[in-house]
């Protein structure tokens, strides 16, 4: 990853390359050594969902086998196991994303739910007729959905900032859409289709000179950025599990105390209130006010095995292994003659979209399937952003950091196989 | 399994390279769109009756090898077919490319449509070699409903 903080001084980073071994670390992911239509998988469809490492599998099967009660209610003894777990990864959170108080952590399903969270809960509070929220053009469909139906509900209105030829946001562009009636922004972190890293931070300030909030999809950027809520001041962040390792069915939002506290319940429930008679209800504290009902307490004790995983191997580890493979794939795949890369943003994570000449996406996956290759082929949930670069879809390989350069090759060998089968 | 000629036969090939009737139709009777909203294909067919018989068939636009060949091929089968014989032919294509026909003993009435019958091993596919049957069937009902493969 080409971020400011992941330049560190020689010393340190010598010490931490002899501790990364992609070949040490591909044996924690058991899936990894199998074969499918008789060649070794090469797993390249990362931004989708990541592997689970033994760690988060033992850590589901212990929950299951010794521990597993509800939480927050029993007196006996595993009740009181399984909470002490479940509130253990909210700390664990805390330190994963610099927030100021655990309880600025709310355990949702995934990405989508945390963001049709806050649209439900904060949209619906604050926002009225004419209105604006401000979106990018390389929005995930679950950062528009959802302010698409707000905006119907409430008469307000959803502005776009427009994406460049690189598959970048022009920050003057972001200005421009700025004023007194914007009232929220939402945008995401790091392209699922481009891989771009958005500015965020400079967004974040520039909104707020405006004294408007700011949501950050992380969906694809908790998996490879070392994410500081507090540095990027951002007011809500989410992020989903299961692209970092842990379980799918568990999710994060991130949202700052006062804003929380100020925002009305999401769903009504049991956990979430305080007492409760037929006149009267009083909700319970932040988080838990969004967190009715039963929450996934296996895939919770999962996404804590998954973020100690990850910080034992180190966060800055997995991020410059990431960014030498990205430049490796870009290279390999960009040398082949008939095939463009979509996105070749200046800081980007490890997402390379391409397309070749005169051969659909969809023949692309089948023919790389059949290859052993795993790679997504579509439009990525972000059908305005294949409009924008006037491609149907594109052919995704995204990469983790058990990725080999051995699979890079493999894709290349692959996408040459392509060419020849199909011209 | 690795015999990618059992989904791309050559046929398959040669119509996605070179696509039959495909041109936008002038005085048509009827038209449709189709659009699989998981790949993003889509396709525009033409038809021209001529009492309950089809009299031309054209196509356009942008989609996989198999989506393409199938639109080309249900163009060059489907001429000179009454409604209710491409209703019937949908349904022995449907059954062929969703493996609910016997794979041996293909009917012979399928023709030229029988080098489909690879795409019964790629569930994923299924949708790209329906799409335009789906949406001729929408331009022979003249629905004007934009056809889906969901």
């Amino acid at each position: 990853m080409a971020t400011t903080h992941a330049v560190m001084n020689p010393p340190a980073r010598e010490r931490s390359r002899s501790t990364f071994d992609v070949r040490k670390i591909r044996e924690d992911f058991p899936i990894l050594k199998q074969k499918v239509h008789g060649k070794p998988l090469v797993y390249l469809d990362n931004a989708a969902t990541t592997q689970k490492p033994k760690a988060v599998i033992q850590a589901l099967r212990k929950f299951y086998t010794t521990d597993c009660s509800n939480v927050h209610r029993g007196v006996h003894l595993l009740s009181e196991r399984s909470t002490k777990a479940y509130e253990g990864v909210r700390d664990k959170l805390q330190r994963f994303l610099h927030t100021a108080d655990p309880r600025e952590i709310v355990f949702v399903r995934g990405t989508t739910e945390a963001i049709n969270l806050v649209v439900n809960t904060y949209g619906r509070q604050n926002l009225q007729a004419g209105d604006e929220i401000i979106i990018t053009g390389m929005e995930h469909h679950s950062n528009i959905v959802p302010w698409q139906i707000l905006c119907q509900e409430k008469g307000a209105v959803l502005r776009v900032v427009p994406v460049n030829d690189d598959g970048e946001i022009a920050l003057e562009e972001f200005q421009k859409l700025l004023n007194p009636r914007t009232k929220f922004v939402s945008v995401v972190h790091v392209s699922n289709v481009l891989g771009t890293i958005n500015p965020v931070r400079q967004m974040i300030a520039m909104a707020h000179r405006w004294n408007v909030p700011v949501l950050i999809d992380g969906a694809q950027a908790a998996p490879h950025l070392q994410v500081d809520v507090q540095e990027l001041d951002c007011d809500f962040y989410a992020f989903s599990g299961h692209k970092l390792c842990a379980p799918t069915g568990i999710g994060v939002l991130y949202g700052k105390a006062r804003l929380l506290e100020a925002m009305p319940p999401y769903m009504g429930g049991g956990d979430m209130i305080s007492s409760v008679s037929f006149e009267k209800t009083l909700y319970n504290t932040i988080p838990y006010k969004f967190e009715a009902g039963t929450p996934n307490i296996g895939g919770t004790i999962g996404l804590g095995a998954a973020i100690d995983y990850l910080n034992e191997i180190g966060l800055e580890n997995v991020a410059r292994y990431e960014h030498l493979l990205l430049a490796y794939a870009t290279t390999a795949v960009s040398q082949i003659p008939g095939v463009r890369i979509i996105g070749n943003a200046r800081e980007k994570a490890s997402v390379v979209s391409f397309v070749i000449d005169g051969v659909h996406p969809h023949d692309v996956g089948t023919i790389l399937d059949q290859e052993g290759i795993a790679v997504r082929t579509g439009h990525h949930c972000a059908q305005p952003l294949m409009e924008r670069f006037g491609v149907p879809a594109t052919v995704r390989a995204s990469l983790a950091f058990y990725n080999t350069k051995q699979d890079i090759d493999a894709l290349a060998a692959g996408i040459q196989r392509v060419k020849e089968f199909m011209s | 399994m690795s015999d990618l000629h059992g989904l791309y036969q050559e046929v398959i090939l040669d119509h996605n390279k070179k696509p039959r009737n495909f041109r936008k139709m002038e005085g048509a009777s009827g038209h449709a769109d189709g659009y699989n909203p998981l790949c993003g294909d889509k396709v525009t067919i033409y038809v021209k009756m001529e009492g309950d018989r089809i009299r031309d068939l054209s196509f356009q636009g942008s989609g996989c090898a198999i989506s393409t060949a199938s639109a080309s091929l249900l163009t060059e089968t489907l001429k000179g077919k009454t409604r209710a014989e491409a209703q019937a032919l949908f349904e022995k294509f449907h059954g062929l490319v969703t493996a609910k026909e016997p794979k041996n003993g293909k009917d012979p009435q399928l023709g030229k449509l029988a080098v489909f019958s690879g795409v019964s091993e790629y569930p994923a596919r299924v949708k790209c070699a329906t799409l335009v049957w789906h949406t001729l069937r929408s331009a022979l009902n003249e629905s004007g409903e934009v056809a889906s493969t969901e």
